[in-house]
Order: structure tokens, then C-alpha cells, then sequence
């Protein structure tokens, strides 16, 4: 399968006046077009500094990232889903979702059309024209998902996107969120610290050490079931749930 | 989520009682302008209190309506009421336009800070002589005092409601390829309206604080020369009848404000 995503050697180190901070040094990894896969590593390694250098809004101090064959990160390719929805409270629903439309120019008809649709296609097409604030937690994340995927990025980025709900809801956003994602055939970049959540969705698991991060280990958990729900029941979730847990805490 | 939905009668119950605290909570505050207003005119009716000291409501009352017969009331209410609007206006535009400024760049709000600080502490009280040297004794001073008053609180309040913009909205619309205008027009300045709606609550305070401040200084009219003049002659039905006016004048005003608010802040 064709590499959608890669990541050469790349180090960022951080300046602050009484230190400096070497985040990330010779991080290498890749992901082939269609694969989900998670970055999992102790909290603090630095997992959502590799998003936001993949998302080009860091500039690494040396490595290089390509994305589809691109060298330079560009916004049209990517779409970034952060730990809370952050929808807009002032605006509607599909106002929100017109947002990245706005921001790239690209607000026509035919866009707003697929956007609508995708509200449509996944049950939220009757709250369009209702704000944030009266939606349910776990319908706010869909949002924000379809949010991304408006404007057709080749790759999501998601930021622990479930840690802010609770623990029921996590389970059926995280199953919808898996769905949609493959239903619409992208590629994913998952950074959690959620071990099950880790192993239920992804084709790929990369664990990283501590600060400065780097590639420890690369699981490919393969589990049976077409969603993260089904993969949980599967008698060999148990086991890669160790292997896994081991790895991080050696 | 919202939908059509009957109710139960225990539902009716609570509407009911919830509207009876309101209906006492009205009933209270009537009651005690007209207690506090009743127990004034009697003691002065029976002579326990000084009228030429204290006046009383139904002095307050024959000297608003002579005032207006002699058709002075309008005039000097026109009068502060002008000041009081164009420092209001000019205090809050101004204000708004140095606060984005601020925001937009981190270098100038680190240079202008110290300066920002001192003018918010220094009582513009004390700039009154300079004022009334630079521009006279009309109401071109007077609306300096009030826009002086007003613009540092409103560039205050503002930055911080610019500033405290959520960083993480921030990196949304930057991982969405935004620019900073962008960023400004479609996160900062509408997520900021409800900070910029409390401004504006500020700054009407304000306004008046710095017009009637500015007529004791120098004025020929208005409601703060009347006071002041009610004050030196020891007219005390004078004194007291702006100063109810002035009462009324500010409520309005507030009320406007609070009237915007309904309109603009749509969601929740």
C-alpha cells in the first residue's frame, strides 16, 4: 500500500529561557493510505507535539515530514480534531461545520452541500440549526469530526478527541467515530493514552518512550470485528492489552 | 435537545411558584422606594427633619416641574446628556480600537503596559486644570473628562476579554490554515461579544462619573452645573431634583445597553 505519511528522522527541540527541551529526536514512522493508527507513550512524551508538527503548525528543528509525497505540510490535506469539540457556542451547528469552508475559501454551494449531506448521512441533520450548547456531549464530537471532514482531508489527526467525555459515552463516540472514519475511507493518526482505546481501533500501534520521544515499539494488533465494540469482545483483546501494558510501564 | 412536550400539573405547580418570587421580589422593591420616599415627606411634613437641609419629595417634585415650566430642564438635561453620550461613544470606539491593536501585537502591548497601568491609577481628576487650559471651559472639556474617565477601563476590560480567547479554538482554526485576520473576525472579536457587552455596562457608569465630574469643573450648564449651583446658593430642592433626574437619565441608559445585549448575544 502506498505511504501516505512520513516521518524521517525528526527531532524538535523547545527554548525556554531557563531550559531547553528536547521533545522529540530522530522520531521515524509511516502510515500507508487507509490505516488507522494510534501513538500511544507516558503522558508527557510529547504525543500531541507530533500532531501538531504533522499538522504543520510546529516547524521541526531537523527531519523531514512527508505527506503524500508532499514535503511542505499543508492544512488542505490534513484535519485536525482536538480534545474538546470546540465548537463555536455562537454559531449553529452548520455554521460550525461551514467553518473550515470559510477559512479556505472554498465556501460554495457544492461544499455546503457536502457538508450538509455528511450531517445528514450521520444523524444530525435535524439539529443543523441548533447551537452547541444544545446538543449532548457525545453528538458535539460528531460535529466536531464531521467538521473535519468537510473540507476532504487525506489525513485526520485526532487529539485524545474522546478524553473529555465520560466513560459510556467514550465507548459509542469511539465506536461512531471509528465508522464514520472508515466509511469515508480516511486515513487516521490516533494519540490517546488510553491502552483499550489504542488496541480496539487501530490497524498500527506506535509506542513511544519518554521525552524525548522516539519509536520503542510497533504493535500490529489485527483483531477480529468491525468495530472497535466487536475488537473489544475478541478473546485476544486481553492479551495485547498486556503486552502492551508491559511495554509502557518497563 | 428541544421538543414539543406536555407537561404535568406539578410542572404548573413549580412555573406558578417560581412567578409568585418574582411578582415579591417587584413587590418588594416598589415597596421600599415608596416607604423610603413616604417616611421622608412625612418627617418633613411634621417638622422632625430640616427642609432647607434635606429638602423633601414634594419640594423635589414642584422644583422639577418649575424648572421644566421655566424650560431649563431640557435644556440642561440636553446638555449632559450630549456630553455624556459622545465621551460614551468616543470612550468605547476609541477604546476597542487601541484594545484589538493591543492584541494583534504582543510587542506594543509589552512596550505600552507600565503606561496603560499609571493611567489606570491616576485619578483624571487631577488632570482637570491641564484640561481646562487645553480646551477651554465649554463642553469640549467636559467630553474630554468623560472620554479620559472611560477609555482605560474599556481598554482594559477589552484586551483581557481578547486575550482570554480560547488557545486551543486558536489552533483549530491555525490547524485549519487561518490567518490572523481570520482568526480575529471569526474567534476573537464574536467570542468576545459578551465582554465587550460588560464593557459597555462599565463604560455608561463611567461616562457619567467623568460628565458630571467635568460640569462641576468648569461648566455654564447641565445637570452637574445645576447641582453644583444648588450646592453654592445652599438650594438643596435644586440639588436634589438633578440629582433624580441624573437617577433617571442613567437607568435609561443602562437599560439601553442591557436592551443590546438581548439582541446580540443570541445562543444560550
Amino acid at each position: 500500500m502506498k505511504k501516505l505519511l512520513e516521518l524521517k528522522n525528526v527531532s524538535l527541540t523547545y527554548h525556554t529561557l531557563t531550559d531547553e527541551i528536547c521533545a522529540v529526536k530522530g522520531l521515524s514512522f509511516n502510515c500507508a493510505e487507509g490505516e488507522f493508527i494510534s501513538i500511544i507513550g507516558p503522558s508527557g512524551c510529547g504525543k500531541t507535539t507530533i500532531l501538531s508538527l504533522i499538522a504543520g503548525l510546529l516547524e521541526p528543528t531537523s527531519g523531514t515530514i512527508i505527506i503524500d509525497g508532499d514535503k511542505k505540510p499543508s492544512c488542505n490535506n490534513l484535519g485536525y480534531m482536538l480534545q474538546k469539540d470546540q465548537l463555536f457556542p455562537w454559531r449553529t451547528i452548520e455554521k460550525n461545520v461551514f467553518l473550515p469552508l470559510e477559512v479556505k475559501r472554498t465556501n460554495n454551494e457544492t461544499n455546503r452541500k457536502f457538508a450538509l449531506e455528511l450531517l445528514d448521512k450521520y444523524g444530525l441533520g435535524e439539529f443543523k440549526k441548533y447551537y452547541p450548547d444544545q446538543l449532548s456531549g457525545g453528538m458535539r464530537q460528531r460535529v466536531a469530526l464531521i467538521r473535519t471532514l468537510v473540507s476532504d482531508p487525506k489525513i485526520l489527526l485526532l487529539d485524545e478527541p474522546f478524553s473529555a467525555l465520560d466513560s459510556q459515552t467514550r465507548l459509542s463516540v469511539g465506536d461512531d467515530v471509528y465508522k464514520i472514519i472508515k466509511a469515508e475511507q480516511k486515513t487516521a493518526v490516533l494519540v490517546t493514552h488510553d491502552i483499550s482505546e489504542a488496541i480496539s481501533m487501530s490497524d498500527k500501534i506506535i509506542v513511544l518512550t519518554a521525552r524525548p520521544a522516539l519509536v520503542k515499539s510497533i504493535f500490529k494488533p489485527n483483531l477480529k470485528g468491525e468495530s472497535p465494540l466487536r475488537k473489544r469482545e475478541s478473546p485476544e483483546f486481553g492479551k495485547w492489552f498486556e503486552k502492551i501494558w508491559k511495554e509502557l510501564h518497563v | 435537545m428541544k421538543k414539543e412536550k406536555s407537561f404535568s400539573p406539578q410542572h404548573a405547580l413549580y412555573i406558578r411558584k417560581v412567578k409568585r418570587e418574582t411578582c415579591l421580589v417587584w413587590v418588594m422593591r416598589v415597596a421600599i422606594l415608596v416607604f423610603a420616599i413616604s417616611l421622608w415627606e412625612l418627617l418633613a411634613q411634621l417638622d422632625v427633619i430640616d427642609t432647607f437641609i434635606s429638602s423633601c419629595p414634594s419640594k423635589i417634585l414642584l422644583t422639577i416641574k418649575s424648572l421644566w415650566l421655566e424650560n431649563n430642564l431640557l435644556y440642561h438635561m440636553s446638555i449632559t446628556l450630549y456630553e455624556t453620550l459622545v465621551g460614551f461613544l468616543i470612550a468605547v470606539g476609541l477604546g476597542y480600537l487601541i484594545a484589538l491593536l493591543l492584541w494583534w501585537s504582543e510587542r506594543l502591548r509589552r512596550i505600552l503596559e507600565p503606561y496603560i497601568v499609571v493611567l489606570n491609577s491616576l485619578p483624571k481628576i487631577a488632570l482637570g486644570p491641564i484640561i481646562i487650559v487645553w480646551c477651554g471651559s465649554g463642553s469640549k472639556a467636559i467630553i474630554f473628562m468623560a472620554v479620559l474617565i472611560g477609555i482605560i477601563v474599556a481598554i482594559i476590560t477589552m484586551l483581557n476579554g481578547f486575550l482570554a480567547t480560547d488557545k486551543n479554538k486558536i489552533l483549530l482554526l491555525k490547524s485549519m490554515g487561518a490567518n490572523k485576520f481570520q482568526i480575529l473576525f471569526k474567534l476573537v472579536i464574536p467570542g468576545s461579544l459578551p465582554t465587550l457587552i460588560s464593557m459597555l455596562k462599565i463604560s455608561v457608569g463611567m461616562a457619567w462619573v467623568g460628565s458630571i465630574m467635568g460640569e462641576y469643573l468648569v461648566s455654564r450648564a447641565g445637570l452637574g452645573y445645576l447641582i453644583v449651583y444648588g450646592g453654592q446658593v445652599f438650594k438643596l430642592d435644586l440639588v436634589m431634583a438633578s440629582t433624580v433626574v441624573l437617577c433617571v437619565l442613567a437607568a435609561l441608559m443602562y437599560a439601553l445597553v442591557a436592551l443590546l445585549e438581548r439582541f446580540i448575544i443570541k445562543y444560550k
